[in-house]
């Protein structure tokens, strides 16, 4: 390796840290026009949504048992479960079918 | 001040399955950094000053091949492009006279899960809630990496495959009980994941890059629902994006 792996380190962490923070300290004012406000109050579950499905069918062992741990996600949320309570669910799901596949 | 402790509090709690599921994605990190060549120690200060998985593992293979220093900076600017739509997103949610620190700091922190879980408050954001949820996924993110790198084995395959699924499960359950009262957000969210897997599986668009997909998709998707269902006013004030 010719480069430094420190170098390297640190182009990474400061050009990540701009993307982050451009927007939160230049953009601080409240924006009034309905359309950004509706834009980027719909962002978020979009965004959360693309990444989730159907990346999460590749994220285990097998896409079955990452399928029945989206449905069990899913139900649990529905019914009103908090973040703890879902996110191990799934886990556990998968965790369990994981044994007999 | 006695409230941003409870923020605070209620951050790190919020945040265990952030924890979970980091110490899981960074352990695979760890184990692909050692094989990149990397000590535990530069490892570990590549998650702590960056924690972002997907530029990161994009970085190990740039450090292998011995890339440029602008190659580098090129790649986490595309890669973590979506960051700066989240950043766009989260400063609406924190209140306009907030000392400036505290939006530096926040920058720090916003990862798709921390964003995910800090937009779905109610009402405004206390950047202790935030400081919560990064302070514990940060713990998570670079203890998984410190302990892939010296020891490739000691979470078994079984745990690791079960601990995967604990990002997405949190971000089902940030999404899905505010699309139970509201028909338009439910929409939204299948046409999206319908769309992501049509751009996942489809030939041609499949080559788009996982990061750029993200982007397209939000923009594109978000966009047409803001020209065709524009929230109401009172709404956009008191409860955006409501819990």
């Amino acid at each position: 390796m010719q480069h430094n792996v420190y170098l390297y380190i640190l182009v990474m962490a400061v050009v990540t840290y701009l993307i982050r923070v451009l927007p939160l300290t230049l953009l601080r004012k409240q924006i009034s026009n309905i359309t950004i406000r509706s834009f980027l109050y719909y962002v978020p579950y979009v965004t959360l949504a693309v990444m989730t499905f159907p990346a999460i069918l590749s994220a285990t062992a097998s896409t079955w048992s990452a399928l029945i741990g989206f449905v069990v996600a899913v139900v649990l949320a529905y019914r009103g479960a908090g973040l703890f309570k879902v996110s191990v669910g799934a886990c556990l799901m998968v965790f369990v079918l994981e044994l007999f596949v | 001040m006695n409230n941003n402790r409870t923020w605070y509090v209620q951050g790190i709690r919020d945040g265990i399955p952030i924890f979970l599921g980091y110490l899981a994605v960074a352990f695979t990190l760890g184990i692909a950094a050692k094989n990149a060549g990397l000590t535990a120690f530069q490892a570990t200060i590549m998650s702590i000053t960056n924690l972002t998985s997907a530029g990161e593992f994009a970085a190990l293979g740039l450090i292998t091949s011995g890339a440029t220093y602008m190659e580098m900076a090129i790649t986490q600017l595309v890669i973590n492009l979506r960051y700066c739509l989240m950043s766009f997103a989260l400063t609406q949610k924190l209140d306009s006279k907030l000392p400036l620190f505290h939006r530096f700091l926040v920058a720090y922190g916003v990862t798709d899960e921390i964003f995910g879980v800090s937009v779905s408050v109610e009402g405004k954001l206390n950047p202790f809630y935030t400081y919560g949820l990064t302070s514990i996924a940060t713990v998570g993110w670079t203890l998984g990496t410190y302990l892939g790198v010296v020891s490739g084995n000691v979470l078994p395959a079984r745990i690791l495959s079960a601990l995967s699924v604990a990002l997405y499960g949190m971000f089902i359950a940030v999404i899905i009980p505010p699309a139970k009262e509201n028909k338009i957000l439910a929409g939204l969210i299948a046409v999206a994941m319908a769309t992501s897997s049509l751009f996942t599986y489809l030939p041609i668009v499949r080559e788009i890059s996982p990061g750029f997909r993200i982007i397209i998709l939000t923009v594109v998707i978000a966009g047409i629902a803001a020209f065709l269902f524009p929230i109401k006013d009172e709404i956009a004030q008191e409860k955006s994006y409501a819990a």
